[in-house]
């Protein structure tokens, strides 16, 4: 019988049936940061239980660290606090912790991946929504919460339900100026943000084998927005082109075998799927969000919508009060709305070819007198490469500020955040109320389209600017 | 966790699409704070002007809504971050259960856990029990039965709901997940072992590592 990838990695992971549609499913990796991580080893210990396998435990800080240049973890002290728990547990426990400025620390979705503790094939958990980002190895990855991970980490596994299975095709090749950012924001705002609930989504096509890891990583990190906590691409010669000779990857004879299992994993051609979608890139132009969802996306050539043409009361009122939150008018065109701050970075856009994107749209150009303008790699890594191909230097000649890595202003966790009533174009996943500071007005949108509002001061077409 | 068998109250309708957990509980509240005091928190930024006074527009500040413990909801309430701290935060401000045509799936999850129950019902069922609970200005009371799987609307209709059994009989005895696991903890090791010998790579290069 034709099997997806989903059945293939899920279904050998079934340690126990648990009767009623339960599997109690092994987790090969699980991942913690400072935010929660501290506390859920304290909580597991305190009710009397052993962490099961810290061997496949990895930790890293980036939720509650300051980006600020010569950072300490003292800088924003409230986030030292939560450090100082998960430096001392993870001690204590032997869980390997990728400390600030250290090699391999960043957002923990960008060095994971980098560090080749993501797998294909392998089953993953971290307490966080965007753990789904790692699905672009070919992992199944998902995001959990407090409770959820102490039981992992107490026992290594987790009881779940078996998601449905829901693919999407990207078909054709990527216009001028379309990033997987734009791919998957037009997904989003095609199928909505709940979409995907009770699903795990595969992305395939065309257009999505031609994408590089960092772009599949890309790409998989916004499935939660659409409301699935899985998203998975298939690996490939890509995938293990790039993972061969990682920290973690298996070398030698290991390697070959692991190729071996992981050429099985994908879908076969004959697999259904219980929601099988298709978006042809033809019809995809750089996308920027108007309003407090995901799913209020548009093209930047489009208008900001009316919410009397609103499917019902609900929506009308929902577009009405982001259209409020958001400052925005009814039928205005989004291109040329101002800006006051641009973002690049987050566990969706960090990565080094995100940041040669954003600094190719700003060579020889200016940040607006009135913009505040952030770069924030995704690891140290990435930060260190940048930095040796010059890409600090042209982040900084273009008026940008080069920080340290975290997640930073993707969700001001840290004490840093956009000011009330400010508009900030950014290259993170959520443009909730709030999101990035109270009252901040966020726009999502790519890297080059985040570079573009820099230097124009306000929404622009990066298309015009490359031409 | 806290049992639930049964709750009764006025239901406030909240009844916007896609209301997120950052707007449940913002970030910078859970950032060196416990589980417990997020109550006055919940919803802040919608509950509360920016002078810090109550919003006296927000649904939950209506006198008949203060300290409902059910909440009617929209579609995929709940989305967004993995926070438990939103289901801590609705629990402390009084909320024990929650009705919505669909939930956030990592939000739905982390409801059971500790005793918030998440019911799915129709959009049509959730406009009739809010237009219910509004004619009575929030006198007339909705009832949730998790034991009998019911929801009675405030004019008495009996509207019936699933609930996957496992959460069910977890939501009723107060059961822990790790206990229970930990009762076959002989076949997670049996399974560990199997598959060592079946994909080594997993395994290996975390143990070169160490």
């Amino acid at each position: 019988m034709p099997a997806t990838m989903l059945d293939r990695i899920w279904d050998p992971h079934v340690v126990a049936d648990l009767g009623g549609g339960w599997s109690l499913l092994h987790c090969d990796r699980v991942l913690l940061h400072d935010l929660s991580g501290g506390r859920a080893l304290e909580e597991v210990l305190e009710a009397g239980h052993r962490i099961a396998r810290p061997d496949l435990v990895f930790a890293t800080p980036d939720h509650a660290v300051s980006s600020a240049p010569g950072r300490t973890a003292e800088t924003f002290p409230k986030g030292g606090r939560l450090l100082a728990g998960l430096r001392a547990r993870a001690a204590e426990t032997g869980i390997r912790l990728f400390d600030l400025g250290q090699d391999g620390n960043g957002i923990v979705h960008v060095m994971a991946p980098e560090l080749g503790i993501v797998l294909p094939g392998t089953v993953l958990v971290c307490g966080d929504s965007h753990t789904c980002t790692n699905g672009g190895l070919g992992a199944l990855a998902f995001g959990i919460g407090a409770s959820e991970l102490r039981h992992v980490l107490a026992t290594q596994t987790l009881p779940q339900k078996k998601p449905r299975s829901m693919r999407i095709r990207f078909e054709g090749t990527a216009p001028p100026g379309v990033t997987p950012k734009d791919m998957i924001l037009a997904a989003i705002g095609r199928f909505g943000a709940g979409a995907g609930t009770g699903h795990a989504v595969e992305y395939a096509g065309s257009a999505v084998r031609a994408l590089s890891v960092e772009g599949r990583l890309t790409l998989c990190n916004l499935s939660i927005e659409m409301g699935a906590k899985i998203g998975m691409v298939a690996p490939d010669e890509t995938t293990f082109e790039w993972l061969a000779g990682r920290d973690f990857a298996p070398r030698g004879a290991a390697w070959d075998a692991a190729l071996r299992a992981w050429r099985a994993l994908p879908s076969d051609a004959e697999a259904r799927f219980d929601r099988d979608l298709v978006i042809e890139m033809r019809d995809i132009a750089p996308q920027i969000t108007w309003g407090t969802s995901p799913e209020h996306v548009l093209p930047v050539t489009g208008r900001v919508p009316d919410p009397a043409a609103a499917a019902n009361a609900e929506q009308r009122t929902a577009w009405e009060a982001a259209l409020a939150y958001m400052g925005l008018a009814p039928g205005a065109p989004i291109a040329g709305t101002k800006v006051d701050w641009v973002f690049i970075g987050s566990c969706t856009n960090s990565r080094i070819e995100d940041l040669r994107a954003a600094a190719a749209v700003l060579r020889g150009r200016k940040v607006a007198p009135h913009v505040t303008a952030w770069v924030v790699p995704g690891s140290e890594r990435v930060k260190r490469a940048a930095e040796a191909e010059g890409l600090d230097a042209a982040f900084r000649a273009a008026g940008f500020e080069w920080r340290e890595p975290g997640c930073a202003l993707c969700v001001a966790a840290n004490g840093e955040a956009v000011p009330p009533g400010a508009r900030c174009v950014s290259t993170s996943n959520r443009n909730f109320v709030g999101r990035q500071g109270t009252g901040a007005r966020t726009h999502l949108a790519s890297p080059a389209m985040a570079a573009a509002a820099a230097v124009t001061g306000a929404i622009a077409d990066v298309r015009q600017l490359a031409a | 966790m806290e049992k639930f068998t049964t709750v009764s109250g006025p239901a406030a309708p909240m009844l916007a699409p896609n209301v997120d957990t950052d707007v449940i509980i913002p970030i910078q509240r859970l950032v060196g704070t416990g589980r417990t005091g997020l109550g006055p928190h919940a919803f802040e930024r919608l509950r509360y002007l920016p002078d810090g006074s109550e919003n006296p527009d927000f649904v939950l500040n209506r006198p008949q809504y203060r300290g409902s413990p059910i909440l009617l909801a929209g579609p995929n309430f709940g989305c967004g971050s993995s926070r438990e701290g939103a289901v801590w935060a609705l629990m402390g401000m009084g909320f024990r259960a929650v009705l919505a045509p669909s939930f956030g799936d990592i939000f739905f999850n982390n409801c059971f856990q500790n005793g918030l129950l998440p019911v799915v019902l129709p959009e049509e069922a959730i406009r009739r029990i809010a237009a219910e609970t509004e004619a009575a200005q929030g006198a007339r009371h909705t009832r949730v039965d998790l034991v009998r799987q019911v929801v009675v609307t405030p004019e008495g209709a009996e509207i019936p709901f699933a609930v996957d059994a496992r959460k069910r009989e977890a939501l009723i005895e107060g059961l822990d997940d790790v206990a229970l696991t930990l009762r076959v903890q002989d076949r997670i090791l049996a399974w560990q072992a199997a598959d060592r010998a079946a994909r080594p790579w997993v395994w290996q290069p975390v143990e070169r590592g160490a």
